[in-house]
């Protein structure tokens, strides 16, 4: 039944939708009101999980840790510094091969404090291990929570998920989610049953020390999990959109992209307002398309190169920034295209930091300049988008 | 699409206003999204709240910079900040605002509505004497201003969003609805 409900509702009833049996987590704004609406279902009785709470985010993860290990599937939710706080904690659940599902409500880091939408808190975990979606609608958080955990808990995959849902922009806006019927969602994911698990009777050992003839075999062994991981995503996705009748384009989703010679890559729910604008652009003769980054963990590298191959420019997104480096997802991009012969111009535009709104027009300017430096046909340094001081108009 | 920004002072109910339309909204078969822009809300400070409907998937996910309709659950918010920023030409700002009391000024490009949702709020004893929960009243006035959505659907939404006193929520919706006035010079 489609009601009309906040992104952090959607986190709390896709949880509630996959039978979360553990619920570990410490509040965080913008975070809040997923684990309130989860509390409220557990005392409710509505849902059948155990609630754990914790004094930290560090310890939220250690306790879905143990509880992944026991054999039960584990949900949490956090934002910003309580996901780097969960840093360390995280690149033990990917090695230790748990499928635990987390949505992190993206926001940025201080100083200087800030509450709104930003990728860096979740960019930054891009080497734990963990699969990331980025979401670009309330409903696709609540689908994918279903789907990270029928994928993570494939045997030939094995490893967590990160569910990205921007601040406020998704996680406060209220908009019409289809709530799966339960019975649905039961037989699309069974019951979660690991070969493995911490049992009383049955003791084994979980984590323990292996010498330098041992280590590389299981790191080779979590790398093939996530590259496994590509082709279950797609599978998963087709089989839950025959079930539900719903998909959101696989790893990197394409938008107007066939017949594109420019297109903007980007991930979160900026995605919308760029589709919108690629049809105003398209309506003015402008041959312009998008593709998301739905996945940045696997990075969809494959399917960069078949769009690089039809394309003359790529503007890529970066709502997060690397000192030192670039935009995340830029330095990604390129990356994935230097095997080419013949490369497109790809340029890089830092926006939307801090919640900083990006609007039709930013994204516009964006496109005429991603065309004119197609046409130059020269690469450029990453450009501050609508920042004050560098002169250059974009809203 | 139909875009809609409220003013108020947190602890009014702002971005609930904001829900209760986009619920409403949803119930006449329309596409709806609504958002607070989140400043860290503290009882009295101002807040700012938006919701935007349409016949089509709303895909739009930057703040509205040109409302069709204004609602302010403030009058107090007319010293200090421009309610009408934006606002588009023929657009309609709908006031809480005492009875009985001159209205300033008026800008000939828009329409303007008031009712006095404080007074009505706290005769339905909604939250309490001195800070009245003035939500539900503004939303019945603005099923009477704006054509798109009924009575009707303000009042199964308020049922649905209130958390208590949801018959009491609904009879201020209904009064308020019929005390809206539209502020002529």
């Amino acid at each position: 039944m489609r009601k009309v409900m906040t992104g952090n509702y959607a986190s709390a009833y896709g949880a509630k939708a996959a039978r979360a049996e553990v619920v570990a987590a410490y509040p965080i704004t913008p975070q809040t009101s997923i684990v309130e609406k989860l509390a409220e279902f557990v005392s409710s009785g509505e849902m059948n999980a155990k609630f754990i709470s914790v004094e930290s985010e560090h310890s939220a993860m250690a306790a879905c840790v143990s509880a992944s290990i026991a054999g039960a599937r584990t949900y949490t939710a956090t934002s910003s510094h309580g996901l780097t706080l969960m840093h360390e904690v995280l690149m033990w659940a990917s090695s230790a091969r748990l499928p635990i599902v987390i949505t992190n409500v993206s926001r940025a880091m201080a100083p200087p404090w800030s509450v709104w939408a930003d990728h860096m808190d979740s960019v930054a975990q891009r080497d734990t291990g963990w699969m990331q979606f980025f979401c670009e609608s309330n409903q696709e958080v609540l689908d994918t929570i279903i789907m990270a955990y029928k994928v993570g808990e494939s045997k030939d995959i094995m490893l967590p998920s990160m569910i990205i849902e921007d601040a406020f922009i998704l996680s406060h806006t209220s908009e019409p989610v289809d709530v799966p019927e339960q019975p649905l969602v039961d037989a699309f994911l069974p019951k979660y049953d690991p070969e493995a698990k911490l049992e009383i009777g049955s003791p084994k050992g979980f984590g323990s020390l292996v010498k330098p003839d041992q280590y590389m075999e299981f790191r080779y062994k979590a790398m093939q999990a996530m590259e496994s991981s590509r082709k279950r995503i797609l599978e998963v996705e087709q089989e839950f959109e025959r079930a539900f009748g719903r998909s959101y384009g696989g790893l990197l989703d394409e938008y107007r992209c066939e017949d594109a010679e420019t297109v903007v890559v980007v991930a979160g729910s900026a995605a919308g307002t760029v589709r919108e604008v690629v049809d105003s652009l398209r309506v003015k003769g402008l041959p312009v398309g998008m593709a998301r980054l739905r996945a940045f963990r696997p990075f969809p590298r494959e399917e960069v190169r078949s769009l690089a191959k039809k394309v003359r420019g790529i503007a890529v997104m970066d709502r997060s920034y690397t000192f030192g480096a670039a935009g995340a997802f830029y330095t990604e991009v390129c990356g994935s295209l230097y095997p080419l012969a013949e490369r497109p111009v790809v340029k890089d535009y830092i926006v939307g930091l801090g919640g900083r709104d990006i609007t039709p027009r930013v994204i516009e300017n964006i496109f005429m300049d991603i065309i004119e430096a197609s046409d130059r046909g020269e690469s450029a340094e990453p450009e501050w988008v609508d920042v004050e001081g560098l002169g250059r108009r974009w809203r | 699409m139909i875009e809609v920004r409220f003013h108020g002072r947190g602890g009014q109910g702002v971005v609930i206003a904001s829900e209760v339309l986009a619920n409403a909204a949803f119930r006449e078969g329309f596409e709806v999204a609504s958002f607070p822009y989140f400043g860290v809300e503290r009882r009295g400070a101002p807040v700012t709240a938006y919701a935007r409907f349409d016949r089509k998937p709303i895909r739009l996910r930057s703040s509205i910079y040109e409302p069709d309709y204004v609602v302010v659950l403030d009058s107090s918010l007319m010293k200090g900040v421009d309610l009408v920023d934006g606002l588009k030409k023929g657009g309609t700002v709908l006031f809480n605002y005492p009875d009985g009391r001159a209205f300033p000024s008026l800008m000939p490009e828009y329409r303007y509505f008031t009712l006095d949702a404080t007074s009505i709020a706290a005769e339905h004893r909604i939250g309490s004497k001195v800070a009245p929960i003035v939500n539900t009243a503004i939303m019945g006035g603005f099923a009477r201003v704006c054509d798109e959505v009924s009575l009707e659907s303000m009042l199964e939404s308020i049922r649905d969003k209130a958390p208590v006193k949801k018959e009491e929520n609904m009879a201020a919706a209904m009064e308020a609805y019929d005390r809206t006035k539209e502020v002529t010079s």
